[in-house]
């Protein structure tokens, strides 16, 4: 490490950070005062714990609009999620139709059960930079024969573009087809209302733009889904019965649950309640904006994406014209104390996609907590490594 | 307290909830343990005064919070029978 004089964060894509006061607040009082296992006991901490846990789950229903809080499943992340809306939908001898922008939470599982003969995938390409794609391929593919299965995802981590998932879903709903939307990079970001998206399954970090604590995520499953658990065991409920309860959220939810990361979660929910949504994607846009402006007039950047900020969840991919992207982003954490994250994001389909495979982008990526003086930072510390690179000196010392 | 009904649940996420519709109502309610005779599905079960019953009833049907069952039991804060 090198000398810092910042600590500008920058990969809120990656996880949240710092998250609102109140999630602190509430884990500590949570273990002062509950800590019992939720649902299991009759006792005084069980019940604070399981009250708890549960105004969670309403204040997250509420926040996302779902219909019910039964709707929304605890998860410890987005992949657990993806895995069980995947697992848990996708029959075998099925088609399932995806994106070309999908991260590996989606395409592993998807691969997984296409090595072993079980179904069969078919990417339609989107557009990194502007989120397009041919909704009349994504239609023609879920209208063809046999079963089927679509997953989306609802913003690209790589670029931030939004995708018309709404389009795609109601698509999906006159075939008939079951929709799964991968919702990691806009959950908190941007408005969504899940009851209104027509999506079977829609799975989300809780530690990302939700602004919870990590281990925690959330799988919305539509009250009329036919999913199943990827796993089974205690649930507190129906302990007379050998077989897995068939209502949600304890179908989908065995074992004990993260109340300590749960409780955080609702804390951030309650906070964005108090904000709002809405408000967090304007400020993102905002944001997003003085990052283009500032380094929109300098030659040697490279940018993917979107050009309007709005179309994004608050991501900016770059690239330095002849600078590894992994150098860019150790010289400003070493140099500058900015916290980027370079690569292929786990999402080698969407590099490949986009045409950054196989050496990737730098992401910066912000949150409602950012300043403008922290883009300033950052854009001015990419400003002195392009300089650097175009006077040909080094532009640091070698990995 | 004496307490004149109980609803008993599949799950303690949905007393928990029920608690909480309830208290909105303006309904006194509070978790008891779930007495025997009502059910063995979760460990807790909501009491209230029995005199509420059609405004319980009503509550959480508009809540959509799924239950069990509503009972007629006269029974104390710790979910025993009196």
């Amino acid at each position: 490490m090198g000398a810092v004089n910042g600590d500008v964060y920058l990969d809120h894509a990656a996880t949240s950070w710092p998250k609102p006061p109140g999630v602190l607040a509430a884990i500590e009082e949570y273990f002062a005062n509950a800590g019992g296992n939720t649902g299991r006991s009759g006792h005084r901490r069980s019940i604070a714990a399981s009250r708890t846990v549960s105004l969670a789950r309403e204040t997250l229903a509420d926040l996302l609009a779902a219909e019910s809080p039964d709707d929304l499943v605890f998860t410890k992340n987005a992949t657990e999620g993806l895995n069980v809306a995947i697992l848990g939908l996708v029959r075998d001898g099925a088609r399932v139709v995806t994106t070309s922008l999908e991260h590996n939470s989606v395409m592993r599982p998807l691969r997984y059960l296409e090595e072993r003969g079980r179904c069969t995938v078919e990417a339609v390409h989107a557009d990194g930079n502007t989120g397009e794609l041919d909704l009349d391929e994504w239609e023609a593919r879920l209208r063809a024969a046999g079963p089927c299965v679509a997953v989306a995802t609802h913003a690209s981590n790589v670029t931030g573009v939004v995708l018309p998932v709404r389009a795609l879903g109601e698509l999906a709903a006159a075939a008939g087809v079951p929709f799964v939307v991968d919702a990691s990079q806009t959950a908190g970001h941007v408005p969504l209302a899940l009851s209104e998206l027509g999506a079977t399954a829609v799975a989300m970090p809780g530690h990302k733009g939700l602004l919870g604590p990590t281990g925690t995520g959330l799988l919305y499953v539509a009250p009329d889904a036919e999913l199943e658990p990827l796993i089974r065991g205690g649930t507190g409920s129906q302990s007379e019965l050998e077989t897995q309860p068939d209502f949600a959220p304890d179908r989908y939810e065995s074992g004990t649950l993260n109340g300590v990361g749960i409780v955080g979660l609702g804390a951030a929910a309650a906070y964005l309640t108090e904000i709002g949504i809405e408000r967090v994607h304007a400020r993102l846009t905002e944001l997003g904006r003085r990052f283009r402006d500032r380094l929109g007039d300098l030659p040697g950047i490279i940018f993917y994406g979107p050009a309007d900020p709005a179309e994004s969840s608050g991501i900016l991919s770059v690239n330095v014209a002849g600078v590894p992207c992994a150098t860019v982003a150790r010289l400003l954490d070493d140099e500058w104390g900015v916290a980027t994250r370079a690569g292929l994001h786990c999402s080698p389909a969407a590099h490949r996609s986009l045409g950054t495979a196989p050496d990737g982008t730098l992401r910066l990526s912000w949150g409602e907590s950012t300043t403008e003086a922290d883009i300033d930072v950052a854009t001015d510390a990419l400003r002195t490594i392009v300089e650097r690179a175009r006077a040909a000196e080094p532009v640091g010392t070698p990995a | 307290m004496k307490w004149g009904g109980v609803v008993s649940f599949y799950a303690s996420e949905h007393a928990m909830r029920s608690e909480r519709v309830l208290q909105r109502a303006g309904l006194q309610a509070r978790l008891v343990p779930g007495p025997r005779e009502v059910s063995p599905n979760c460990g807790v079960a909501v009491a209230f005064d029995w005199d509420d019953e059609p405004r319980v009833e009503q509550a959480l049907a508009d809540a959509r919070v799924r239950y069990e069952a509503i009972h007629r039991f006269d029974i104390d804060d710790d979910g025993k029978i009196v």
